[in-house]
């Protein structure tokens, strides 16, 4: 087992353990910050699977971005009383406690399944700078974003227009 | 080379893990917040399939373009999203999901 399988496994159960965390965890601020860490972990798997360009982005758009949204919204709305804190964590105790028990439980049995991976990899790569490729070949692509972009941004416009 | 197929077999897990943990999120949670978070989870499942199928093919260049969109189409959503909650905290004073059922029109 070389440094680098090592390394994966390490990066692979952290980002299972964060994003369980992110979703067992009482408090919605310490949640955006698991998804955060989350996001974290995540690009660095990217760096590591040669996509350094969507790693770049992952990590300003879903670390950062995406975070001070969540937190805006959770200052936006009334903080929990401790009774009412303390009342919520047994109640998430009882939702929650089987997420763990599947995650084990399916990684353990994905693990076993008796797959044989047969890599006869397609032709090889036509293209391999992506800037070329969103510039050149997927244009439709930035259409299709600046369209969303647009009506994300009109929407959230409409929502706050009193 | 000889190291892509485990690679492959420990991200897809991974991966599936993570697919469960968001629809564990979203299934069990009435916080709408949460519900969002739980939705985010599933994105990053989906961008790490995107990353892992572009890495083994060899396509690392369009699988990035794919997944730049997708981390696009989810800001998007989770803003409008965000945005529909504070509406709904506006009106209800609560993010608890289960006040909601009783919406009529």
């Amino acid at each position: 087992m070389t440094i680098n399988i090592i390394l994966n496994i390490i990066l692979g159960v952290t980002l299972v353990l964060a994003a369980a965390w992110t979703v067992m965890t009482a408090r919605l601020l310490r949640s955006v910050i698991g998804l955060a860490i989350t996001s974290v972990i995540l690009t660095i798997i990217m760096f590591r699977l040669n996509s350094p360009l969507a790693a770049v982005f992952e990590l300003s758009v879903c670390a950062g971005l995406i975070s001070a949204i969540f937190i805006s919204c959770i200052s936006l709305t009334q903080r929990l009383t401790d009774e009412q804190a303390a009342e919520k964590q047994k109640e998430r105790f009882s939702k929650f406690w089987l997420l763990p028990v599947i995650l084990v439980l399916a990684g353990v049995a994905l693990y076993q399944l008796p797959i044989t991976l047969d890599f006869h990899l397609p032709a090889a790569p036509t293209e391999t700078d992506v800037r070329n490729i969103i510039w050149n070949l997927r244009h439709l692509d930035l259409v299709g974003q600046i369209v969303i972009l647009l009506a994300g941004a009109f929407g959230v416009v409409a929502l706050f227009k009193d | 080379m000889t190291e892509m197929p485990q690679v492959f077999w420990l991200f897809s897990i991974v991966a599936t893990l993570l697919l469960i943990t968001g629809f564990y999120c979203l299934i069990v949670t009435y916080n709408l917040v949460r519900a969002l978070i739980g939705l985010e989870i599933l994105t990053k499942s989906v961008t790490l399939f995107i990353i892992l199928a572009g890495y083994i093919t060899g396509r690392t260049a369009l699988a990035q373009a794919l997944a730049i969109t997708l981390i696009i189409i989810e800001v998007v959503v989770i803003a409008v999203a965000v945005g529909i909650v504070l509406c709904v905290y506006k009106n209800i004073k609560s993010i608890d999901g289960r006040l909601l059922r009783n919406i009529k029109g």
